[in-house]
């Protein structure tokens, strides 16, 4: 089916994650409903191209290699690819978990990047705790310059926050920045243990396969010297699976706008930027269009 | 001697050898594989731990195990006093053994399925639409052996306690969902899995919901 939202369209979106992309072998997959296939050259250079309906090999499409992560676009104009200086500082590691399935709207997915109000019950013990699931006051703002929306000043007592602080016991307030990086992808930044006021930068970019469909990416740059990268995929996943259960299990899959239909409490903050953003932004895919249904 | 488990934390299989480790209370060392993305299983190191390349492993001093049912059955038969995991009873040490097997053939088929659906791969609708037929066949077998085992008094799969047996299905009759296998259709299994959540020791694995 051929997708017209040029909102949609002239995203970068994640394809694959270095390495999954075989030599000698196309790896096919879906953009916004439509085919592609993957190559991988002697020279370890990745080539996309567009899979016609008989089949055939069809139009090129561009592959940018950038935090960690393949992306391309099939729109003209994308939007430019987000700054992230993180990924560029040499004493982190650059850290890819490969990529999972969830059945949702990639909108659903982003939104439920920036809840923390479901720490506490989703991942608990870990991100949260049933006995402290307060989510204090936040701000949000839209950084026009780049057109992000931010939440900043975030904190959550958690329990077990990463991989590396697993074994100090006691749990501690972490410390939160979220940015809305595009309609389909988003980051946080939390505290470090260890290092000071320096940051984990965590990203999570979305490739809809349909509205209702998407793997999802999850690049991240970490200060850690303590865990292995095996350890900190496994807290990763283990997150991002719990997730999942409840991201299926939302209706409907795409996401109203509208504010009548969802009602937001004081901790949706990031949230209600979130859609009005997309609102304002005329995006209508992976949405759930009220008065067109 | 300490315990070795090599594990991956979202694999069924290991799920079940941690189960037991927990049930007994026994101490132990997670060796985690980077299984996704890194495919570590299928390296020239993990390879000379297991020609196979599969998870899990389980060393237990100088002996090394591979394939989930030999390792619950020698953890069980060595770290059990009570003989209840794995019962000697002779029958219900049949009982036992049979139902194992059946976790390793009709029984795969769900995992097989759920795997198919598992966010982790990319799913190929034919063949998993396959799977997800044996899938529900083998789920209603496990089923319509609960039922009558339910009328019998007893909550278990084999005797008046749980086995390995119950072990070996637990992972796969949780995860049934993610094929589109909810549990309504299956009244006594979901019952069995409520009494199995409630043993002293269990903990769940990421990815199995809490209902379905």
């Amino acid at each position: 089916m051929q997708m017209t939202d040029n909102i949609a369209l002239n995203q970068w979106l994640p394809i694959a994650y270095p390495g999954q992309v075989r030599p000698r072998s196309d790896y096919e997959t879906i953009l916004l409903g439509q085919r592609v296939s993957l190559q991988l050259d002697d020279h370890g250079k990745v080539s996309g191209h567009l899979i016609s309906d008989d089949g055939s090999r069809g139009d090129a499409i561009p592959i940018v290699e950038k935090f960690s992560t393949l992306f391309s676009t099939l729109g003209d104009h994308p939007r430019p690819l987000p700054e992230i200086p993180e990924f560029e500082e040499d004493d982190r590691r650059i850290i890819n978990c490969g990529s999972f399935k969830v059945r949702t709207s990639p909108c659903r997915i982003v939104e439920n990047f920036l809840d923390m109000a479901h720490f506490s019950f989703v991942h608990t013990d870990i991100l949260g705790s049933v006995e402290r699931p307060e989510v204090l006051s936040y701000r949000t703002e839209h950084h026009q310059d780049v057109d992000e929306i931010w939440a900043t000043d975030c904190q959550f007592f958690q329990p077990t926050a990463s991989a590396s602080a697993a074994d100090s016991g006691t749990g501690l307030i972490t410390r939160y920045t979220y940015r809305i990086l595009s309609p389909f992808s988003v980051m946080l930044y939390k505290s470090a243990l260890h290092f000071g006021d320096r940051l984990d930068a965590i990203c999570l970019f979305i490739q809809p396969r349909s509205a209702t469909d998407c793997f999802c990416f999850m690049p991240m740059a970490i200060l850690d010297d303590v865990s292995t990268t095996t350890e900190i995929i496994d807290f990763q996943q283990s997150i991002f699976v719990q997730d999942s259960i409840i991201l299926e299990n939302q209706r409907p899959r795409l996401l109203p706008l509208t504010p009548s239909t969802e009602t937001p409490t004081r901790a949706d903050l990031s949230s209600i930027a979130y859609r009005r953003w997309l609102k304002s932004s005329g995006l209508r895919f992976g949405l759930w269009q009220s008065d067109t249904s | 001697m300490t315990l070795k488990l090599y594990n991956y934390t979202l694999s069924g299989n290991c799920y079940k050898v941690r189960l037991l480790l927990d049930f007994l209370k026994l101490d132990y060392k997670l060796v985690p594989v980077n299984f996704y993305p890194g495919r570590e299983h299928e390296q020239t190191d993990f390879k000379k731990i297991n020609p196979l390349g599969q998870l899990p492993v389980l060393e237990d001093g100088k002996l090394r195990l591979r394939e989930t049912q030999a390792i619950l059955c020698y953890l069980a038969k060595e770290y059990d006093p009570s003989a209840t995991w794995l019962p000697k009873d002779t029958d219900k040490f049949a009982q036992t053994m049979m139902w194992l097997a059946f976790t390793n053939q009709e029984m795969l088929a769900v995992s097989s399925a759920a795997w198919f659906h598992h966010p982790l791969t990319e799913p190929s609708t034919s063949k998993s639409n396959k799977m997800v037929n044996i899938a529900c066949a083998a789920l209603t077998i496990l089923d319509d052996h609960l039922a009558e085992r339910a009328i019998m008094g007893c909550p278990w799969m084999v005797g008046k306690q749980p086995t390995i047996a119950d072990i070996a299905c637990f992972p796969d009759s949780a995860l049934s969902s993610r094929v589109g296998l909810g549990h309504e259709n299956f009244p006594y299994l979901r019952n069995w899995m409520r009494g199995f959540r409630r043993l002293s020791g269990f903990s769940t694995m990421p990815g199995i919901p809490e209902f379905a």
